[in-house]
């Protein structure tokens, strides 16, 4: 601060003041739900269902130990973690693919492609959950594989919600790789596959890295599709968390606990690799 | 180059994957929804709805037909929806704008604080709607504490979380969410302003105020013409917040679209009727996004896919 306060280019003092005063206001409305957040989940019941208190009576890790038992939130934990994982996973692999042809190769229907599944993505979810839910049901009765309940139909749903935005930031990160490289890779004997794989990719990290973090977030924060594709023992975490709420009573502080348990690996993941994110997103979004 | 002239179905091999699951679960279902809004598609035609009887335009009929008390409770729920996104839409964007333009600059501290920042978009939508939804409690929550028992301001506690303070409820809740996405983009929009063009105009004579005006607004368009249109995309067709802040029924001032087809949709297992809302809205999107793309004029330039 100091330093910056002599340097020529250095901001007015009614800026630096304008900047502390806003600054602190979005700190303190962003950072007062997670405290509570927090803070409630180290509390006993009654200090939770009572008046609300800023801090709690006495700190207590009772709620972590409670929640596992109170729903079958380990249950639901794997289910996360199996649908999440696979959706990322598939979601990420199709894309490269679909991504490496868009940016590589000129051919017929290209941009009908491009177009089409660009605009799904500004779709109402709503409009297609009804069909979805009735064409998973009618397979399951035409054929007996049950999609509709599973974890399978699940992961389908989930790694072509996120198919579109993770091509087109794909599609420009590629765009930014020079093709002579895999041009010089084919040269030397390198199939397209091989000239993907071995020059493309790696040199794609970054990008690809900020695709699966945003497949997996997608996944894991997904409550529409989970509400009515699921059964009780598919349960995802986004619909299962609830089940604290219908108790005969509310316990407010395991619901707190099992928040932050189900938001940290997400959100550590997210904000150690954030920079590939906004990499991602502006090469696609500079185009 | 080389690759294109050699082998001419590879590219659709590459695609293939993508363009299958994209029939199957994006278009085929839309074709069939479609199909659905002109069938008279109830519970008993669930497992087969083949064999549901067609219903001409019934569906739609009673969908805008605002005497009728469906007509009228979706109207209602449009006219929500639209002064929902109008403003949770522009205070996220206002406010990830201004954190962005005063974090341009670095100062101490900075990383820790847009850390925090991006922590709420980071969370589960589900965890973070929770949280607000125990913050909003009447009596056991922290926003009541604050402005009944500390700060005096209410007379009584204030119900949020029902009747018409709902509506205030679901755009706090929606902006805490949203504006850090705006705020990412912004944020990362601005690195790519060379710092040549502030120092230029400083030796100009320029204020911050005009640097920003000048300098960083324009240099902003173009991610703002996306960052807009997405924003506004999610939070018209926005159902996590209301569903996991007010349960299955929405009150009648947060009766968000999505949520009131939702519910129409699997409470009276109509999905005919469901569907023809579904429609209406898809068409309403379409004509909002096409003008939005018209006037800011991105659609004439946007030929490179």
């Amino acid at each position: 601060m100091a330093e910056a306060g002599t340097s020529p280019t250095a901001p007015p003092r009614s800026f630096i003041w304008t900047r502390r005063v806003l600054l602190t206001l979005l700190a303190l409305f962003t950072a007062t739900p997670l405290y509570v957040m927090l803070s409630s989940s180290l509390k006993p019941l009654r200090d939770v269902t009572g008046a609300f208190r800023w801090f709690p009576s006495h700190l207590t890790v009772q709620p972590y130990l409670d929640i596992w038992r109170t729903v079958p939130l380990g249950r639901y934990f794997v289910n996360s973690l199996i649908v999440a994982s696979a959706a990322t996973a598939c979601s990420v692999v199709i894309a490269v693919f679909a991504a490496y042809a868009v940016s590589r190769y000129r051919f017929r229907g290209k941009r009908l492609f491009t177009v089409t599944v660009l605009s799904t993505q500004m779709f109402p979810g709503i409009l297609f959950l009804l069909p979805l839910f009735l064409l998973f049901v009618n397979i399951g009765n035409a054929t007996g594989v049950a999609l509709y309940g599973s974890r399978g139909g699940l992961i389908l749903t989930y790694m072509t919600f996120t198919l579109p935005l993770s091509i087109w930031m794909l599609v420009g990160y590629f765009d930014s790789i020079p093709r002579d490289l895999d041009e010089a890779a084919q040269v030397d004997g390198c199939g397209p596959l091989g000239a993907l794989l071995r020059v493309v990719v790696p040199a794609a990290v970054p990008g690809i890295v900020a695709v699966a973090i945003y497949s997996f977030m997608t996944a894991w924060g997904e409550v529409l599709f989970a509400s009515v594709m699921t059964n009780d023992v598919t349960r995802t975490l986004a619909i299962g968390l609830q089940g604290y709420a219908t108790q005969t009573e509310v316990y407010w502080n395991q619901i707190m606990a099992a928040s932050l348990v189900v938001s940290v690996p997400v959100v550590a993941g997210f904000l150690l690799l954030q920079r590939y994110l906004v990499a991602g997103l502006t090469a696609g979004a500079v185009k | 180059m080389i690759a294109r002239i050699r082998r001419g179905g590879l590219p659709y091999l590459l695609l293939l994957p993508a363009l299958a699951l994209e029939l199957l679960i994006h278009l085929v279902p839309m074709v069939i929804g479609i199909a659905m809004s002109f069938k008279r598609l109830t519970q008993e035609y669930i497992g087969n709805w083949g064999a549901a009887p067609w219903a001409g335009l019934d569906n739609f009929r009673l969908a805008v037909d605002f005497d009728a008390p469906a007509g009228r409770a979706l109207l209602h729920s449009f006219a929500v929806t639209c002064a929902f996104t109008v403003l949770a839409v522009g205070l996220a964007w206002l406010l990830g704008v201004t954190a962005a333009i005063l974090m341009q600059d670095t100062f101490r501290g900075r990383g820790l604080l847009r850390a925090l920042f991006l922590t709420p978009y980071a969370l589960p939508v589900y965890t973070a709607v929770i949280t607000w939804s125990f913050l909003l409690q009447r009596d056991n929550g922290l926003v009541n504490h604050v402005l009944h028992d500390q700060l005096g301001i209410t007379d009584s506690p204030t119900f949020w979380l029902v009747g018409d303070n709902s509506f205030t409820a679901l755009v706090i809740t929606s902006v805490w969410r949203t504006w850090p996405f705006a705020f990412l983009m912004l944020t990362a929009a601005l690195q790519n302003i060379p710092r040549e063009s502030y120092e230029a105009a400083q030796l100009d004579g320029a204020g911050i105020r005009r640097q920003i005006r000048h300098i960083t607004l324009p240099a902003l368009r173009p991610v703002n013409q996306v960052l807009v249109l997405v924003l506004f995309l999610w939070t018209f067709n926005d159902f996590n917040v209301p569903y996991v802040l007010f349960g299955k029924a929405a009150p009648e001032a947060a009766d968000l679209i999505s949520i009131h087809i939702y519910q129409a949709s699997f409470e009276t297992w109509n999905f005919g009727s469901g569907s023809a809302m579904s429609v209406l809205l898809l068409l309403f999107l379409l004509v909002v996004t096409a003008v939005y793309l018209l006037v800011t004029g991105r659609g004439r330039r946007g030929g490179h896919g």
